[in-house]
């Protein structure tokens, strides 16, 4: 992921991990974005909640091992990579976050703004989370 | 040249013909038959009557194979002499033929015991394709069979008349069903699967008399008791047909006394098949009889050599769903006998082996007949199992994968009715070149006789031919290889309550957004709603009970029954559109109220305010039923289809179906609701009901088939939700009522609903009784959600700017 001169990237406190059941997606509006989660068991994933094909809520669609398949046209977006499973000859590609359970919440790495120190609770908190090591693949 | 008559044009005679053509052809052969029919599979008669198959069908030697080996075949005459000196043969017709060697393959009668009244108007033998025909002529709805034997063939007999209609009652002389292949215990099992299908069976009762004045009405036992009968059927065994060599004056006991050759006690003439006794036995299955045909063949044409010893006996049911095998000696009381048994009584499973020495000796297999072949092998074998004692009834992982069609040494007989070695179907195969089953079956005989190998043979094709495609059953998706028929199965059987575990243990573990819903739906029918709902398996519109749109906002379609609403009805959906700023609110085809364009986090209120049931709008569920004014208000209406068409729509709401579920009910023939062309359609007359079905008016337009016409209108809801409950069993998850109904065939569903017999009715009313009762109105969740964001968007904990 490029990062703006500006911005930062941050873990941030997101949801009860409970909240979002299992092998199931839920959307949240975060710095200025749809983020779709996705509770997969033993871990969870992120991806913008957009579907490359016609903007569908990926956080609606059916989990297929570590894919979505989206609502409206059954585009399947990996998860991890974020790329289109479906429709390599397009080759689209979304954008996905890095996510981590602590202490039972959710957790996403974000990039924010640097000019707003007072946007984290507790950045301690976010440095104790393990590095994830699927990170965005598009650029 | 030689002349070789043979005396019976069935398959012991014709399969041992096939035989002798392939040594050198040395003979001219004429068939003699009193069947007035070519050659064809006796195996598969049950099939007939039951309607799996067609008579056409089970032909193993069409005529022009006759014509095409210069067999002269002459039909529906009986062989009434043998004149052993003169070599020569009186035939009914007055007809007298010569031979050099004569083959009896006459095949065996049907044994009737002394039984008052056998030859009355109603009786019936269950022996050869007339004996089927005259049985499917008198078959039907209501009429009430009693079958006189629990063997073999009477269960299969009393199981193809219950499927045709009929109610029907095995009466059995010995306390256990199929006494001489299974033991008590098995005997209970299957006892227990026919009265689940719907067949009533007396035990220990022994037939006195049947009952009737010149036609049957009924069947008198011997402690007294009757049961009124409109057809009986005597199944109670077969006795080898002798008379013809009697009366020539051959060695005859029971049967024909034949040596290890099929020679008999005169050296120009030979016997085969049923008819005959060999060291004492008499042989009543195929796969024997195929054998000695075999080795007579090598006998008769000078290559006398091999030698029939004898062999282990197999049978297997062929009732679907009702599997049972036996092969071998199951009996405990010889010295030396270990008994390995396994017993599941919930899912109906019975296995037990009998060993001696090491060996395996018989096998009983009860409701899981999967392994048959394995003990098949060890039987023929004499294979010393010391060593697998500890996996006898459960194979260890690497046997686990069934027959590896690759491992198998060539000389393995892969077909145990007609002999076929897995080398000699490679051999075909390359010399042949043979790509499909039906070739390989024409050529080699492989699967032709009971059918149960038929998998490894397409195994073999697939391994051997790269451009072989199996003739088999879709399968649901590649996460999940097998058919949803096949699924129903597991997830009945194995007794499996949740989408997740199946795609653990049968397919990939992952699953997709094809097999997931169909899964889903396939627990909610087969266990009428008693299960754990997996809404991680359901698409979004189920997760929601709204239809999601392009935009990702949901349309709200509320349950107007029948399309008619009031006016305080009509005054809340407007205020509902109004105070939640709908974009859109149409009427929509099917006489509802559609309000398109609510955001996701809106719906719960919005159905509150509405104070309407769903109307299932966004599910493959119970839409609607569409209606016309009937006789309210109409001039011309004959019966009350708005009262009608509500009720049906009542009894069937929130219920899930494989497909949507549209239907109509018209108070006249004008068809105002185009009820015809609904998957269920009321269709009024002046003092009748058509019940129609499988009707289309969307990508495919279809004329709904007649499924009945009744009287009352309570009636007419009867057969509508019978079929409904039909449909939801057996139909493939997507699959609409016409494609349904085009891929059964219309007699088939009337056949197992309206005209089904009524236990199997009560069954299908049953389930659908207990479906309902769990069925609840989807949006009264949105009062209590089943999980605390299922309809909102996540609160970010910590909030960012941007």
């Amino acid at each position: 992921m490029t990062s703006n001169d500006s911005k930062t990237r941050k873990w941030v406190r997101i949801a009860q991990a409970e909240d979002i059941p299992l092998r199931e997606g839920r959307s949240v509006q975060i710095a200025g974005r749809e983020i779709a989660i996705f509770n997969l068991g033993e871990r969870f994933l992120a991806v913008e909640n957009r579907c490359p094909h016609r903007g569908g809520p990926l956080a609606d669609g059916i989990v297929s091992g570590r894919t979505v398949v989206c609502p409206l046209h059954a585009w399947k977006v990996d998860l991890e990579t974020g790329r289109v499973a479906n429709r390599p000859e397009e080759n689209p590609c979304m954008q996905v976050f890095p996510a981590a359970v602590r202490e039972g919440v959710v957790m996403l790495e974000l990039s924010v703004p640097e000019d707003q120190p007072n946007a984290f609770q507790s950045t301690s908190v976010a440095q104790q989370v393990p590095q994830i090591s699927s990170m965005s693949a598009c650029d | 040249m030689n002349r070789l008559v043979v005396v019976g044009n069935g398959m012991a005679g014709v399969g041992c013909v096939e035989q002798i053509l392939k040594h050198a052809p040395k003979f001219e052969i004429s068939v003699f038959g009193d069947e007035t029919h070519v050659n064809y599979n006796r195996i598969l008669l049950s099939s007939v009557l039951a309607g799996e198959k067609a008579a056409d069908d089970i032909v193993l030697n069409p005529l022009d194979w006759y014509q095409k080996n210069n067999i002269q075949l002459r039909l529906g005459v009986r062989i009434t002499e043998i004149d052993s000196i003169a070599k020569s043969l009186t035939g009914d017709d007055g007809s007298t033929t010569s031979f050099d060697k004569l083959l009896l393959a006459t095949g065996s009668l049907p044994l009737i015991p002394p039984i008052d009244g056998a030859k009355k108007d109603g009786v019936y033998v269950f022996r050869n394709l007339n004996d089927t025909r005259a049985l499917l002529d008198r078959a039907g709805h209501g009429v009430r069979a009693v079958v006189i034997g629990g063997g073999l063939l009477g269960l299969e007999a009393a199981r193809g008349l219950q499927v045709r209609g009929c109610e029907v009652t095995v009466v059995h002389l010995m306390d256990t069903l199929m006494e001489r292949q299974l033991d008590f215990t098995g005997g209970g099992y299957l006892k227990s699967k026919m009265e689940c299908l719907g067949v009533r069976v007396l035990l220990e009762y022994s037939t006195a008399s049947i009952l009737g004045n010149g036609k049957v009405e009924g069947v008198a036992f011997k402690d007294g008791s009757t049961i009124e009968a409109d057809i009986v059927v005597i199944a109670a065994g077969i006795r080898p047909n002798v008379e013809l060599a009697r009366k020539a004056g051959l060695q005859v006991n029971r049967g024909i006394v034949v040596s290890d050759f099929l020679e008999t006690s005169h050296p120009d003439i030979f016997a085969v098949g049923e008819c005959v006794e060999h060291r004492g036995t008499c042989y009543g299955l195929v796969a024997p009889l195929l054998e000695q045909g075999k080795i007579l063949a090598a006998t008769i044409t000078g290559n006398k050599g091999p030698r029939f010893e004898g062999t282990v006996t197999a049978a297997k049911l062929k009732i679907m769903g009702v599997d049972v095998f036996s092969a071998g000696d199951f009996s405990e009381q010889a010295p030396g006998t270990d008994v390995v048994r396994y017993e599941d009584a919930a899912l109906g499973i019975y296995k037990k082996l009998t060993l001696r020495d090491g060996k395996l000796m018989g096998a009983i297999l009860v409701g899981d007949t999967s392994d048959s072949h394995r003990y098949m092998d060890w039987l023929r074998t004499h294979d010393d199992l010391t060593l697998h004692r500890r996996q006898l009834l459960f194979p260890g992982p690497s046997e686990d994968t069934g027959l590896d069609v690759a491992e198998m040494p060539d000389t393995k007989v892969v077909c145990g009715c007609l002999g076929v070695s897995k080398g000699a179907i490679i051999e075909a195969i390359h010399k042949k070149g043979i790509n499909t089953l039906a070739q390989l079956k024409e050529c080699t005989r492989a699967s032709t006789g009971c059918g149960s190998c038929t998998e490894h043979c397409q195994q073999l094709l697939k391994a051997v031919v790269p451009e072989f495609h199996e003739e088999s059953e879709k399968i649901l998706c590649k996460c999940l290889p097998y058919s949803e028929e096949k699924l129903r199965d597991i997830v009945r059987g194995q007794r499996i309550f949740a989408v997740q575990e199946v795609l653990d243990i049968y397919g990939n573990g992952l699953g997709c957004e094809i097999c997931k819903p169909a899964l889903s739906y396939m627990m909610d029918m087969v266990w009428c709603g008693d299960h754990d709902e997996d809404r991680s398996a359901r698409f979004i519109n189920d997760r929601v009970h709204a239809n999601i749109q392009k935009d990702g906002t949901f349309s709200v379609v509320p349950r107007i029954r029948g399309g008619v609403t009031s006016a305080k009805e009509l005054r809340r959906i407007a205020d509902v559109a109004e105070k939640y700023d709908v974009p859109m609110v149409k009427i929509t085809g099917s006489q509802r109220i559609d309000l398109l364009g609510v955001k996701k986090s809106d719906l719960p209120k919005v159905w509150a305010d509405l104070g309407m049931p769903s109307g299932q709008a966004y599910t493959k569920g119970v839409r609607m039923v569409k209606t016309c004014v009937g006789t309210d208000f109409c001039r011309f209406g004959v019966q009350d289809s708005t009262k009608a068409g509500i009720e049906l729509e009542r009894r069937l709401e929130h219920l899930f179906t494989p497909a949507k579920v549209k239907m109509g009910a018209v108070g006249c023939p004008r068809n105002c609701a185009e009820a015809t062309v609904k998957d269920i359609g009321l269709v009024g007359q002046e003092g009748t009901w058509q019940v129609v079905v499988g009707g289309a008016a969307g990508k495919r337009v279809r004329k709904a088939d007649l499924l009945i016409t009744v009287e009352s209108t309570e009636e007419a809801l009867q057969a509508a939700t019978l079929f409904f409950q039909y449909y939801r069993e057996n139909a493939n998850f997507l699959e609409r009522t016409y494609d349904f109904i085009e891929r059964v065939g219309i007699e088939k569903v009337r056949r197992e609903t309206v005209y089904a017999p009524l236990a199997v009715q009560q069954g299908l009313r049953e389930r659908l009784r207990k479906s309902k009762r769990l069925a609840r109105d989807a949006w009264l969740e949105g009062d209590e959600p089943r999980q605390p964001t299922q309809f909102v968007q996540i609160e970010p904990i910590e909030k960012v700017c941007q």
